[in-house]
């Protein structure tokens, strides 16, 4: 059904540290390795191994520079589905492939019955679907729906694949629905906030800013304390150099 | 936006198809047409026969056509499947009208209730095909109030069009009135097309790369790498990007075929009877269709989606438009 369910108390999404994220690219990789044999698999390639390589990813990063001069920074940004609270994705599916967990507010596709007419990639400004073209379905980040709620796994490793391999910790899972969970209190704390908010899509993943950095010292001739033939040579010394 | 062969297809020849069934529905209920049983069926076979290749075509681009007949369940929410239901809808009143026209005659009350009810399910198909582009809030050359109007004109010019070429062929002098509304919604439908490239080309981006990263407060964002180093399926899809130069290019050979040569054409062939004013207005449903196409293309080709801001597409597309990329 493409309607979209009366919101939940729960609503599972992920928090990105853009401060600590070092672009290395490892939840790409882990959540193409995991998803490629899990619920959405297969995520088919085309030419993997020759020129032009294709396939489908549900996580890409991006890395950015933000401000201009000694000022700026270089900042890594991964972007996957923001699992929206109200996604545009999921009310112009034709067929109610396209679908809102009402239970923990998770977007999915049904594989067994999209027409793969693309619409729904269309709808969302954040390009978070990807079409394969192989299986001729629209794929999509599940959240890890066969990580994070499998039985098979150890407690710990309940976790999204992109999350679990993050080597800088800046993926965080969790219910953002409830006020005083941990990632809740990490949004509040960091000032997390949404992406391109003008799109009214309520995105439930968020985002935590690079923190401000002290004001970079530039550096400052002093006097060094010392005889005055010290202070001699190393003028000269300076003058040499300057040449 | 990628400018599918398909999909343009689609919505060049479903605006000709129903815009055709509702000026025969409309046209009939006033008493405007050529009564013959033959000219009747012919036309809404015809303009059924348009929408059913639009209809058709647009399965071409699905990744399973087998499963199309699911799309017409989802009508509460999506104006896709709405628009499959009213297609679908169509089909009735239509092929009844046509079986009315044959059996009971046109000037029957029957054959006028269903013609009417054709031409309203016939316009509603259109409005819904105009509401999936017109609610799709990342494209803001679609998302754009002129573009239900401009569906609605652009389907009954190009039905008027082709309605005045199917009566000249039954009976010459008959065709004056079709042709006359045919020229006046070229004008109209020109004038309304010209109206929303002037309002996309000033209209201010829907979404910066500063709002779409949430970097701004650190100054203004440009992309340093991008995630993978070949072109995917979003660039392919939403990332199809034409030079300024080029557009305008094409604007002007869709103006002057799709609504300046029809009218040309159609004026003299009002005046004219005999052959030479058939052959007119033939010749100017067929400049309308060419130039419709171009229009359909453009439609895609020069809307942008706020995916590419992800990809730094800021830059790369004000220098694409000013045709020096």
């Amino acid at each position: 059904m493409t309607s979209i369910p009366t919101p939940g108390a729960k609503k599972l999404g992920l928090v990105i540290d853009l401060d600590t994220c070092v672009g290395c690219h490892a939840c790409a990789v882990n959540c193409k390795e995991w998803n490629t044999s899990g619920h959405s698999a297969p995520l088919t390639d085309f030419s993997a191994y020759q020129d032009h390589p294709d396939g489908v990813w549900l996580n890409r990063v991006h890395t950015y520079e933000a401000g201009t001069g000694p000022d700026s920074r270089t900042v890594h940004f991964p972007r996957s589905c923001l699992h929206c609270e109200d996604p545009p994705c999921v009310t112009v599916c034709p067929t109610g492939a396209s679908y809102k967990r009402a239970e923990d507010g998770i977007v999915l596709v049904n594989a067994e019955i999209c027409i793969g007419c693309k619409l729904c990639s269309w709808a969302c400004p954040y390009g978070a679907r990807e079409f394969d073209e192989d299986q001729g379905v629209m794929r999509k980040c599940t959240l890890c729906i066969d990580r994070i709620y499998n039985q098979n796994l150890p407690e710990q490793e309940r976790v999204p694949a992109c999350v679990a391999t993050c080597p800088a910790r800046a993926r965080h899972f969790g219910d953002l629905g409830d006020p005083t969970s941990a990632v809740s209190q990490l949004v509040a704390e960091r000032g997390g906030y949404d992406l391109m908010p003008e799109m009214d899509c309520k995105p439930v993943n968020k985002y935590l800013p690079p923190r401000r950095r002290p004001a970079p010292v530039t550096p400052v001739e002093t006097a060094r304390a010392g005889s005055a033939a010290g202070a001699s040579v190393l003028r000269w010394i300076d003058r040499v150099l300057s040449r | 936006m990628n400018p599918a062969f398909s999909v343009v297809l689609l919505t060049t020849a479903s605006g000709v198809g129903y815009g055709m069934l509702a000026w025969l529905g409309v046209l009939n209920a006033l008493r405007l047409l050529p009564s013959s049983p033959w000219f009747g069926v012919a036309a809404i076979v015809v303009a059924l026969a348009l929408s059913t290749v639009a209809l058709l075509a647009s399965t071409f681009h699905l990744g399973h056509p087998e499963r199309a007949w699911r799309s017409i369940s989802q009508w509460r929410t999506s104006w896709l499947s709405r628009e499959g239901v009213m297609a679908l809808l169509t089909y009735v009143p239509a092929l009844g009208f046509a079986a009315a026209w044959w059996f009971a005659g046109p000037g029957t009350g029957v054959a006028a209730v269903l013609g009417l009810l054709t031409a309203a399910c016939s316009l509603a198909t259109v409005a819904c095909q105009a509401m999936i582009y017109a609610t799709l809030r990342p494209i803001r050359q679609w998302h754009h109030r002129l573009v239900l109007p401009n569906f609605l004109l652009l389907a009954l010019f190009t039905g008027a069009v082709w309605l005045a070429a199917a009566v000249a062929l039954d009976d010459a002098g008959a065709a004056r009135l079709v042709a006359v509304i045919a020229v006046v919604f070229a004008v109209g439908a020109g004038v309304a097309k010209l109206a929303y490239w002037r309002q996309i080309d000033a209209a201010p981006p829907v979404a910066t790369i500063e709002s779409a990263t949430g970097l701004g407060a650190l100054g203004q964002v440009r992309m340093l790498e991008a995630p993978h180093t070949e072109e995917n399926y979003l660039l392919r899809e939403m990332g199809y990007a034409i030079a300024r130069k080029h557009a305008s290019r094409l604007r002007t050979v869709a103006l002057a075929t799709g609504f300046i040569a029809p009218v040309v054409l159609l004026l003299p062939g009002i005046a004219l009877a005999a052959l030479a004013g058939p052959v007119l207005l033939v010749l100017a449903a067929l400049a309308a269709i060419l130039g419709i196409y171009v229009e359909r293309w453009l439609f895609f080709a020069e809307a942008t989606h706020t995916v590419t801001l992800y990809y730094g597409r800021r830059e790369a597309q004000a220098v694409a438009r000013d045709g020096r990329a």
